[in-house]
């Protein structure tokens, strides 16, 4: 190992199969394999003096680097999952050298082969739902006094059928959300709740009210995506296939 | 489904090189919250997402950018400014806007035009 570097874990995945990845890393190095038995982990080298603590303190609180950080740790762990079991690392994960990481493969083995063993075949899918507006009422119910006449108090009429009708459509979408998720769960091996997502983050206006994603099977993929497009009353948002990295905790083996 | 259809890259599998187009919030929930948590040699603080979230959003709002985008209710709230704003002189300006924003309705419901609401925040955005 050369000073000045340092190890970083993209994810561990079996030994078999191709061996480098040709998606550049987190520090623009190419990614390579340390294999010990039967488990392989994709590292990278990586300059020490931009991935120590100091380093990392500072660049992970720049979004902008945070997220060339993100995407290449997922294209590094995606290419890996594209052709073998992997189980995904959380980013950031940093060794002094690939013996360290040799040990943690012998010492962790049986928890990894665990994890490998559950995820293999599978991929995630992330599912979102989101309150689904409905169109507002041509005009106001009878009564209401004329809009020109009294342009205050219409104003507040319409507000508050605003405010009915959308907790109404809450209402909806909340109900349509657990359906969903009651269902895709017999459609997958394993499902996991996310906390909801603030708007600024879900980058859409409409209330979130579900925040899923779930472990399927490669060959039940068509069942699960006929039960998400059959969803009704709320809109609902599938992304993937993920690399099962929700999936893949040493906790949960 | 709806409308939003499946915006996902991810139609193909296995994965394709499609992360460009994924949505870095979607991103951030895997590699930050989730996969295999093991101690390093190097100890990192992250954040979690929730906690992101907050931060992005001092971020965004970075006086500079923050004016760009039009917002500057900050220069107008005198607990935030250390300079000094005339805030009658304000207040009448926002009276008058919202007078302005009624004569307007009006003329446009009678006109039988569709009620869109001029919500106060967007149409001061728009102002700018």
């Amino acid at each position: 190992m050369t000073p000045g570097t340092l190890t970083y874990l993209y994810a561990v995945r079996t030994a078999t199969g191709p061996g480098a990845s040709s998606v550049p890393g987190v520090d623009g190095e190419r990614p390579r394999l340390v294999v010990e038995g039967e488990l392989a982990a994709v590292v990278g080298s990586v300059d020490a003096s931009r991935f120590d603590e100091e380093a990392l303190a500072r660049d992970l609180e720049d979004l902008g680097r945070l997220e060339s950080l993100a995407r290449a740790h997922h294209a590094v762990v995606a290419e890996a999952a594209r052709t073998q079991p992997t189980a995904p690392i959380r980013l950031a994960t940093l060794y002094r050298d690939d013996d360290a990481v040799r040990h943690l493969l012998t010492d962790r083995a049986a928890e990894f082969t665990a994890i490998l063993e559950r995820i293999e075949g599978r991929w995630e899918w992330g599912v979102k739902a989101y309150v689904k507006p409905t169109t507002r009422p041509e005009e106001h119910e009878a009564g209401s006094p004329s809009t020109s006449d009294r342009p205050g108090t219409s104003y507040l009429l319409r507000r508050r059928a605003d405010r009915d009708r959308g907790e109404r459509e809450r209402e909806r979408a909340r109900t349509a959300a657990d359906d969903l998720h009651r269902t895709l769960r017999t459609h997958a091996a394993a499902g996991r709740l996310f906390p909801l997502q603030d708007a600024r983050l879900s980058g859409r206006s409409e209330e979130m009210v579900l925040n899923a994603t779930y472990l399927v099977d490669a060959g039940k993929e068509d069942g699960f995506r006929s039960a998400v497009d059959s969803a009704d009353g709320a809109a609902v948002e599938l992304t993937g296939p993920w690399p099962p990295f929700s999936f893949a905790s040493l906790e949960s083996t | 489904m709806t409308s939003g259809g499946i915006p996902v890259p991810g139609r193909a599998r296995p994965p394709e090189h499609r992360q460009e187009s994924t949505n870095l919030a979607d991103i951030l929930e895997r590699v930050l919250d989730k996969g295999i948590v093991i101690a390093g040699d190097i100890r990192v603080n992250l954040l979690d997402i929730e906690l992101l979230t907050i931060k992005i959003r001092l971020l965004v709002a970075s006086v500079d950018k923050a004016r760009e985008m039009g917002i500057d209710w900050w220069e107008h709230d005198p607990s935030l400014s250390s300079g000094q704003p005339d805030l009658r002189e304000e207040n009448k300006q926002l009276r008058a806007r919202v007078e302005a924003l009624e004569a307007g309705r009006n003329g446009q419901e009678e006109a039988g035009q569709a009620d869109e609401q001029p919500e106060p925040a967007a149409s001061e955005r728009r102002r700018r």
